[in-house]
């Protein structure tokens, strides 16, 4: 395990000396790698952990990231307190869907298809919300770029950055302390046979709804950083399907259950998605849709070839654990 | 010796076909039992009412004095009954000792303790060597013997097993008896076991339940239930003119 | 609220309907028989749309006709589809599979938006613009000619299923996968013939879809969720349950944008969806498995 200290403790040592050798472009890059690694580990929670599949995630991040631009926008009321909000409104609604597809028995294809829709409904309901823009849009000011903000989250791009490496960071720790508890265990007991874990006393709802509600609670701080960082939310963008897709993108590709997986997997991902467009666009050809079509690639062949993901070949390569 | 399980007049039912009519039997504490008969008597029905799986149509189950008829599978578990699965179920993700840990967890206070207890367990099953290798990769007698593992690893006080024997073959079949006797002997584990393997059950139980159509139509000790007309008839058919 | 025109709408909705159902009865037939969650059967509709709209502008050839030879090819995809990517990773976990599925959808949608573009595209026939009457009743002549060939369409599968030998085996394969292997059907032939004609319904769904609505790339995974919305209303395995749950849900949606706002009338969908999940997950005619 020493040598996987020393890495990790070089990657942290590395990604903390960026924004000082950095452009603001790669930075502005490195930044969306660090949200992607962030919702992924939440997600990853939820699916790699407890085996549950959702692919609705985006009505956490969205619904965080209104709850926090909306007090601000309306009461000028920071992110230290709209995180809150964000999270308390996201446990309650995790915990909702949770308890009905839980109770109801529903599993596997079912419960994403029910995750899908409770977020199509959202979308298409915050649509409606004139008191939360509707559908032209929520704009936050964009005030001090300069200094740091942390609590009100107005700052720099510096700021940002730090402030998402400090959240990746945590969830890092706090999935690798999960993996090694009680928690960590019945999640994947649950995850490869649900019945034999019942046969051995455990309470396979009270540990689903548990996985829900952090991977939920955690995604509704990934949609607060959003709002502070774009500035302007659009249901049609936020809720959409596509960004349930691009949030598991990321943990599938790197390895679905490790660590490391959502972390490398998000970095691989941008890196190359972003390294391919601006190929085309130098060729000149600039196509929306581009980018995501290579995800598609790239997840058909991770799924085809690779189906435990980059992470576990490239661990043992390391010579690493999980 | 008091009854640890009293199984009183359990009937069940799935869309009309009548698995278990009224079937009644005690399990003594400190004992073992076998439930034996012909395939479809509806021995694993039993099972499955007893551990929660179902809910019975009728009768009722005491355990330790308490009933648990009606109960969720997890919650008969932290009762105090451990079983294993006629097609085993390994987490085929995790290695053999993490099986054990999350078995260990229920009643282990931490995760160091679970540990500790399911090291010891593994070692007395005879999966010490392949602790860490992925469940998936047992054969089936290792599969079977970490079923038992990881039920034992939940300080259970009546175990069930569901035909462990079968598919193992003789030798192998002898240690698992062996396994058995000795825990049942050194920790007082009572057992009752589903089984087809005879000689398991003459070498293993002290008396012995047979169920045929749902009913019970016999018990005894092994010697008696094997020389039982009844017994003999549904496992034999009529007797037919040679 | 003029009683007659609401009755116009909804048999407009019943109309619709028909070609929604069609599109889901592909997807019915798919996930009943083969179990696939084909997460990209909206984009493959989508995709028909264009191939219509396509060969209109290039040949002139009119959808009605561009049906037989789009479904034809899109039996043939259908069958490549599942033969070489499905089939060999039919033994690996749900969610895999699901999510390759996801993956191709994927690359369809963007597919076509690089080779499109997002604007909208339609073919127009002026005889399609026509209106027939009924009575004090109007139907759109496009509507009735496209529930028509839906209807057609459907009932050929029916026939299919019901009478022919391969339709049998198929359904053999669909009740127990085990038992049509011991008696020597040809599995994973009869699944990609399955996948294939499933494929062909939705060409033609799409080709009569392109008559009522404009298409741009982003329906595909619009249509991918109401098919699924269909198939789990209407009751998976059930093939009359899948038109059913397309005439419910195409006169759903025209009642809902007359009650509520047009842009909800979605919402109405999804939130069937949710209940029918809960409360009666084998839909309105399947069977309890």
């Amino acid at each position: 395990m020493n040598r996987a200290h020393a890495l990790l403790a070089l990657l942290v040592a590395c990604l903390a000396a960026l924004p000082l050798v950095a452009n603001s472009y790669v930075l502005s890059v490195a930044t969306l790698i660090l949200f992607f690694a962030f919702a992924g580990q939440a997600w990853n929670v939820m699916m790699g952990f407890a085996g549950q599949l959702s692919l609705g995630h985006s009505l956490y991040v969205g619904v965080g990231a209104y709850a926090a631009a909306g007090l601000y926008f309306h009461y000028g009321l920071g992110a230290w307190a709209g995180i809150w909000l964000a999270i308390a409104l996201c446990v309650l609604l995790g915990a909702a869907i949770g308890f009905l597809a839980f109770r109801f028995g529903i599993s596997g294809v079912y419960f994403a298809l029910l995750t899908i829709a409770f977020a199509e409904f959202t979308r298409i309901g915050f649509d409606h919300i004139d008191w939360l823009g509707g559908p032209g849009g929520l704009f936050i000011k964009v005030e001090h770029r300069v200094g740091w903000d942390l609590v009100n989250l107005r700052g720099a791009p510096a700021m940002f950055y730090y402030v998402m490496l400090a959240l990746t960071a945590a969830a890092f720790a706090l999935c690798a302390g999960l993996l090694r508890s009680r928690a960590g265990y019945y999640w994947q007991a649950i995850r490869e046979n649900e019945e034999a874990a019942q046969a051995l006393g455990i309470n396979t709802f009270r540990w689903k709804m548990l996985a829900v509600v952090i991977s939920a609670a955690m995604t509704a701080v990934a949609g607060v950083f959003f709002a502070f960082y774009y500035n302007n939310l659009f249901p049609e963008q936020i809720f959409h399907i596509s960004r349930s897709i691009e949030i598991i993108l990321g943990p599938i590709i790197g390895g679905l259950g490790t660590l490391f997986g959502p972390i490398l997997g998000a970095a691989v991902l941008t890196v190359l998605a972003d390294g391919i467009t601006e190929l085309l666009a130098a060729l000149g050809w600039e196509f929306p849709g581009v980018k995501q079509v290579f995800y598609g690639i790239v997840l058909l062949a991770v799924i085809m070839f690779l189906p435990h993901g980059i992470w576990p070949a490239l661990a043992r390569k390391l010579g690493v654990g999980r | 010796m008091s009854t640890l399980l009293e199984v009183r007049g359990i009937s069940k039912s799935f869309r009309g076909l009548r698995a278990v009519t009224d079937a009644s039997f005690e399990v003594p504490q400190g004992t073992i039992r076998a439930l034996i008969g012909p395939n479809g008597a509806g021995k694993t029905t039993c099972f499955n009412v007893i551990a929660g799986v179902f809910a019975p149509d009728a009768g009722a189950i005491t355990f330790d004095g308490r009933p648990i008829h009606g109960l969720r599978p997890d919650q008969v578990c932290r009762a105090g009954i451990g079983r294993t699965f006629q097609i085993v179920k390994p987490f085929a993700g995790l290695s053999v000792i993490e099986n054990v840990i999350v078995g260990a967890l229920k009643r282990a206070p931490s995760v160091p303790a679970a540990k500790k207890h399911a090291a010891e367990i593994v070692e007395k099953l005879g999966l010490g060597a392949k602790r860490d290798l992925p469940a998936s990769s047992l054969t089936l007698p290792d599969r079977k013997r970490l079923e038992v593992a990881r039920a034992l690893a939940t300080r259970p006080k009546l175990l069930l097993l569901d035909e462990v024997m079968a598919g193992l073959r003789p030798t192998e079949c002898d240690q698992m008896v062996e396994i058995f006797r000795e825990i049942n002997r050194a920790d007082g584990l009572t057992i009752l076991l589903i089984e087809h393997v005879m000689r398991a059950v003459m070498a293993l139980a002290q008396h012995v339940i047979v169920l045929n159509h749902g009913e019970v139509i016999a018990r005894g000790t092994p010697a008696e239930v094997v020389r039982d007309a009844a017994v003999l008839e549904c496992y034999l058919g009529e007797e037919a003119e040679v | 609220m003029d009683p007659v025109n609401v009755i116009n709408l909804v048999l407009a909705g019943v109309l619709t309907g028909l070609v929604y159902g069609l599109m889901a009865l592909g997807l019915s037939v798919i996930f009943g028989v083969v179990r696939v969650v084909n997460f990209a059967h909206g984009e493959m509709m989508t995709i028909a749309m264009y191939a219509a709209v396509v060969l209109f502008a290039t040949l002139g050839l009119d959808p009605f006709l561009a049906v037989l030879p789009v479904a034809a090819v899109f039996f043939a995809l259908g069958y490549a589809l599942q033969a070489g990517l499905i089939n060999p990773f039919i033994t690996r976990p749900e969610h895999s599979q699901f999510m390759l599925l996801v993956a191709v959808a994927l690359i369809m949608v963007n597919a076509l938006l690089i080779a499109f573009g997002p604007s909208a595209r339609s073919v127009q026939l002026d005889y399609l613009l026509e209106s027939i009457e009924v009575g004090p009743l109007l139907l759109d002549r496009g509507k009735v000619l496209a529930a028509l060939v839906a209807l057609a369409t459907s009932a050929l599968l029916f026939a299919f299923f019901k009478l022919t030998r391969t339709g049998k085996a198929i359904r053999a394969c669909a009740d127990n996968y085990l038992g049509a292997k011991v008696v020597g059907l040809d599995v994973k032939h009869l699944y990609a013939l399955t996948f294939g004609l499933g494929s062909a319904c939705v060409a033609v769904a799409g080709c009569m879809m392109v008559l009522l609505v404009d298409v741009t790339p982003v329906l595909g995974p619009a249509y991918t969720l109401l098919a699924f919305v269909i198939v789990i209303v209407g009751g998976l395995g059930s093939m009359t349950g899948a038109l059913l749950g397309g005439v419910l849900i195409g006169v759903s949606e025209a009642l809902a944008g007359l009650f509520i706002t047009p842009s909800a009338k979605s919402m109405f969908s999804f939130g069937l969806l949710i209940l029918v999940l809960l409360l009666r997950p084998q839909g309105l005619l399947g069977k309890k498995t």
